[in-house]
């Protein structure tokens, strides 16, 4: 039986790809992937569940199997094979665990989801993520209060969430209930290449305007002093500027951007940051940089092109096959704008990322959710930490070890800015129109002249259209 | 025999027709129905009536999209047209007349198989490569070949050039395709006419104009068709080349990858479909009316 399913879903979903390719088929797609949508709303008849116990706090059937998809990108997909579902069967031998991966979640999982047939963990990640807004409005996430509420795997005597850092479990929670287990831990801040600073004797800036004096020498030793890629990676610049805003005026002005509240754009901490970054752009960007890609700019840094580059911390990762014997990535939290910035220079943003979650209309929610608290594990997150290069939000699942020199510098930066981390905002998830616009108006503020006020007005305008569109869910955050 | 027809043709027709029908016809009807709604693409269906349509109509993005798609619909069969008919004309009868018989130019062989290879990579191939050639920094095949004292040319970065680059690709692929449908138009020309002509003291210009074009005119308007088809199209070229899937700023923006933003992006489906209908009926508006002006021209062979 399942295999039959299996079979029609490669049909629709290969039909889908086609669409993809060849646009003029896209109405029809749209049509298509609304095929089952009555089945949709429909309860499946059986969820397996098994009886609650101190060992079982979740009350799964250990019997039952669990399908799990993951994305196949940056990260890979080992930590999944070789750490999670070991973890997990060494405690459940008889729960068959179904694997598979994909590059295109939304096109594999969603018309999944509308034929009320989802697998029941899925790792909603990449390009091609779907809207999980709009999956938590539609009823088709679980409720993941049970599991942060549940013990911890293996930390003896505290619940899922008293073993995360501050703010995981807050993440993925939409109007009040947690939905989402945002698993890796990125901390954002400006790369450079430190064995190149230590040559030339550069020292890390912490005001705006040592930042600028050490681009006026780098500038002068022939290397591009700052960049990043218009063509796909506009948002890092975003991530960069509205780092600099929440600096300048606390995480608040996050907040109101991501509450679409009136003069959230036009607010002098966005203002300010704005100014600063588009003179950098004025001054120091490489005006090609608009029409390259993300691995583009990477690589000209690697080469020692370009000294800093905006990002989170998957890059070290990321370009591992492309860094040369003389290059060591580190990073540094970005400057302090104004000397009235009301958080200071050392202050970062660190957000959880990568949704995992639960189908709630899958055939086994419940194991979902317990494959989720064996990914919560120490021992897991140390696993995943030590095979993706990335943090988890399991709080200290790596302190002590040696993974990687950007790692540890990420790690030592998180350490200094102590009590002054900020998740920075959720807009871009939350109203993907919105984040579209951001990423033209950043690129016109950077490569085409640096005006504060229009990427201002423009984002404000955009903001605003969003708040009146009602066919856009909204969501709210404190 | 006559009994066995019926049960014969059917058995022919049921397969492609179930599937003509499912994928077809009941998905656009899906997706009129759906257009009326503000469907998210997942869960609950509310409809809503036109107020998709109207917010279609005061959508910038959707009018520089009608731009871009109009820019390509008016040059890309013409541009491509000439060249095709041009390289055909002079692959097939461009040689003049020997020996009984009319041939290309030199070497039309070897330039018949050259013309054709674009047609043989896949699209997602020929937009990777031409993001190559179209490089914004010397890094970039065009940028490489200019002078080293010149700016680099940010071609599909900059919103004045991004349509142009996009137009250039799509011709280069299409040439090819269009040398051969037109060859083989012309390998049905008689070549007593061309005879006829040649001995009347008729230039390979005049052959062309007065003889080739008028004789290929069904040819040229199917291809006019497909073209503009095509020319709403483009979704590869523009979702993979271009500067954040449509810009800068919406500079190369086009109708299908607005419904493939809408419907898989920004999880508006309904709004997505309500921009499906507006392109069905575009489609064929273009179709009918390219279809009707150009039959009464047509020439009998």
């Amino acid at each position: 039986m399942t295999e039959i399913f299996a079979k029609t879903e490669v049909d629709r979903r290969t039909l889908l790809r086609r669409a993809a390719a060849v646009g003029l088929m896209a109405t029809p797609a749209v049509g298509l992937l609304s095929a089952c949508v009555g089945g949709g709303d429909d309860e499946p008849t059986t969820q397996s569940t098994g009886t609650k116990s101190a060992d079982n706090p979740l009350g799964i059937d250990t019997k039952a199997g669990v399908e799990i998809v993951i994305f196949n990108g940056g990260l890979g997909t080992a930590y999944a094979t070789d750490v999670d579902t070991p973890a997990f069967n060494k405690k459940w031998p008889d729960a068959k665990i179904t694997y598979s991966a994909t590059e295109q979640i939304s096109t594999v999982i969603q018309p999944r989801i509308n034929a009320g047939n989802p697998p029941d963990m899925i790792n909603n990640s990449g390009s091609n993520l779907m809207d999980f807004g709009a999956i938590v409005k539609a009823g088709q996430a679980a409720d993941l209060t049970d599991l942060f509420a549940a013990p911890s795997w293996d930390v003896a005597g505290k619940t899922v969430a008293e073993t995360l850092v501050p703010g995981a479990v807050e993440q993925g929670t939409y109007d009040g209930k947690p939905f989402a287990m945002n698993y890796s831990y990125t901390v954002f801040g400006l790369w450079y290449n430190k064995k190149l600073f230590e040559k030339n004797s550069w020292t890390i800036p912490t005001t705006w305007a040592d930042f600028t004096a050490l681009c006026d020498k780098i500038k002068a030793a022939g290397i591009t002093p700052f960049g990043y890629a218009g063509a796909n990676a506009s948002y890092y610049m975003v991530r960069a500027l509205l780092t600099s805003a929440a600096k300048i005026g606390t995480e608040q002005a996050l907040k109101d951007i991501d509450n679409l509240k009136p003069g959230a754009w036009t607010a002098e901490p966005i203002k300010q940051a704005a100014q600063a970054w588009g003179e950098i752009g004025n001054k120091y960007i490489n005006k090609t940089f608009l029409g390259l890609k993300h691995t583009e700019v990477q690589l000209q840094q690697d080469q020692d092109k370009v000294a800093f580059y905006p990002c989170g911390s998957w890059l070290e990762n990321e370009q591992a096959k492309d860094t040369p014997a003389g290059f060591e990535y580190a990073v540094c939290a970005f400057p302090s704008v104004t000397a009235a910035d009301k958080l200071p220079a050392t202050a970062i943003n660190a957000a959880a990322g990568e949704i995992y979650f639960a189908a709630a209309k899958g055939k086994n929610p419940q194991g979902g959710k317990e494959y989720l608290r064996a990914m919560l594990s120490k021992e897991a997150a140390l696993g995943f930490t030590k095979l993706t290069k990335s943090l988890t939000v399991v709080a200290g699942a790596s302190d002590g070890q040696t993974i990687s020199p950007g790692l540890t510098s990420a790690n030592d930066m998180l350490t200094k800015a102590g009590q002054d981390v900020f998740v920075g905002y959720l807009f871009d998830t939350w109203y993907k129109k919105l984040d579209d616009e951001s990423r033209g108006a950043v690129n016109d503020l950077m490569f085409k002249g640096g005006d504060a006020q229009k990427f201002c007005d423009r984002m404000e305008a955009a903001s605003q259209a969003v708040a009146k569109d009602s066919s856009v869910t909204k969501f709210t955050r404190s | 025999m006559r009994h066995g027809k019926y049960p014969f043709i059917i058995g022919f027709l049921v397969v492609p027709v179930a599937l003509y029908a499912t994928f077809v016809v009941a998905a656009y009807l899906q997706t009129f129905q759906l257009s009326l709604t503000s469907w998210s693409g997942l869960g609950k269906i509310d409809y809503i009536g036109f107020d998709n349509f109207v917010k279609l109509w005061h959508d910038d993005v959707f009018w520089k999209s009608i731009k871009h798609n109009l820019f390509l619909l008016i040059l890309l069969p013409i541009i491509t047209i000439v060249i095709a008919l041009v390289f055909a004309f002079l692959l097939n009868v461009g040689g003049g007349h020997k020996g009984g018989q009319t041939r290309g130019v030199w070497g039309s062989k070897v330039y018949r198989i050259i013309f054709f290879f674009p047609q043989l990579l896949a699209l997602a191939i020929v937009a990777v490569i031409f993001g190559r050639v179209f490089g914004p920094d010397k890094s970039g095949m065009l940028n490489g070949l200019f002078p080293a004292s010149w700016k680099p040319w940010l071609f599909l970065a900059d919103e004045r050039y991004a349509m142009a680059c996009i137009l250039i690709v799509l011709i280069w692929q299409a040439v090819g395709f269009y040398v051969v449908l037109f060859s083989a138009g012309m390998g049905s020309i008689s070549t007593d006419i061309y005879e006829a002509a040649a001995l009347d003291g008729a230039t390979r210009i005049t052959l062309f104009f007065r003889i080739t074009v008028p004789l290929l005119w069904s040819t040229i308007q199917v291809a006019w068709v497909y073209l503009g088809i095509a020319a709403f199209d483009a979704f590869a070229l523009v979702n993979i080349m271009t500067v954040d899937r449509g810009g800068p700023n919406g500079a190369s923006s086009v109708l299908s990858l607005m419904i493939y933003r809408n419907a898989f992006d920004f999880s508006q489906a309904g709004y997505a479909c309500a921009l499906g209908v507006v392109l069905f009926f575009l489609t064929l508006t273009f179709a009918a009316l390219t279809l009707r002006v150009t039959r009464r021209e047509s020439v009998e062979a």
